[in-house]
């Protein structure tokens, strides 16, 4: 089989790892979210242990890339190479946790949730997808 | 059992998701970036295998728990829209969202990605604290 069909299984597989672990975790839920992000009133903190746990098993990974010289399946590992701190990190940071408080969804939870057929979440990812397609059609190739 | 432990465990198995999609195929698993090319068609294939398989995350967990996971949505559809626009807007124009500078960027001590996530919670407390101080 060709590394391609490999590399197909892969990302779906980590994809449904990805998808039941936010299942689990109660990102999915919006309420839980926006509870988490209620530092002034009545504040929910477990969340962060999502986070956390996340990060952890991620740094063991990411030590393990190190000593690695290309990924099992492809040819190099693609990791970002800007690291600066620019207006349009901020910026867009700050839009996207204003939006991440005021719908309690970010995009992993919003695309995952879809399969529970709610019509908001359906909503929300439309809207989301819009926004996407607007920043790298239209912002990012404004003169 | 405990929602601590739920969400300890939840998260485990997020980092090993993005392990898996890390060392085997070389990808960062940043659910922005995946779906926004998946939006323009690039890497289609493999993005699109992604997305598949979070949309099967919670079917497993039905199967596993005979019931999905809540999602409790407490605003009404304009805010939805809006919200929906600025994050998807503002995860592009910020080159990643809660898993890739949350979770990898995190874990590869990247000061951008620092910069990132203390900026979105932030904004995420302003959000939540105005939606409840205007009683929504």
């Amino acid at each position: 089989m060709s590394r391609n069909v490999y590399q197909f299984a892969a990302a779906l597989a980590s994809g449904i790892v990805f998808g039941f672990g936010l299942s689990l975790s109660g990102m999915l839920n919006p309420a839980r979210v926006q509870g988490f992000l209620d530092v002034f009133g009545a504040w929910d903190p477990s969340l962060a242990f999502v986070l956390a746990g996340a990060v952890i098993v991620a740094f063991v990974g990411v030590q393990a890339m190190k000593r690695m010289r290309r990924p099992v399946l492809g040819d190099r590992f693609h990791l970002p190479v800007n690291n600066r701190i620019d207006a349009p990190l901020l910026i867009g940071s700050a839009l996207f946790g204003l939006g991440w408080g005021i719908g309690g969804f970010c995009p992993g939870p919003a695309v995952a949730s879809l399969s529970i057929g709610l019509p908001q979440t359906a909503l929300f990812v439309v809207a989301m997808m819009a926004g996407m397609t607007l920043h790298d059609r239209v912002w990012r190739n404004r003169s | 059992m405990n929602t601590y432990l739920l969400s300890l465990g939840g998260g485990l198995l997020i980092g090993a998701s993005a392990v898996m999609l890390l060392l085997l195929n070389g990808r960062i698993a940043g659910i922005s970036g995946i779906v926004g090319r998946l939006a323009q068609g690039i890497g289609l294939t493999t993005n699109l295998a992604f997305v598949l398989g979070l949309l099967l995350g919670p079917i497993v967990y039905m199967l596993a728990f005979g019931g999905f996971p809540a999602v409790e949505i407490t605003v009404g559809w304009p805010l939805i829209i809006v919200a929906g626009l600025m994050v998807g807007f503002g995860s592009r124009m910020g080159s990643g969202c809660t898993s890739g500078h949350g979770v990898l960027g995190l874990a590869t001590l990247s000061r951008r990605s620092m910069a990132a996530v203390a900026t979105f919670l932030t904004a995420g407390v302003v959000a939540v604290a105005t939606l409840r101080g205007l009683g929504i």
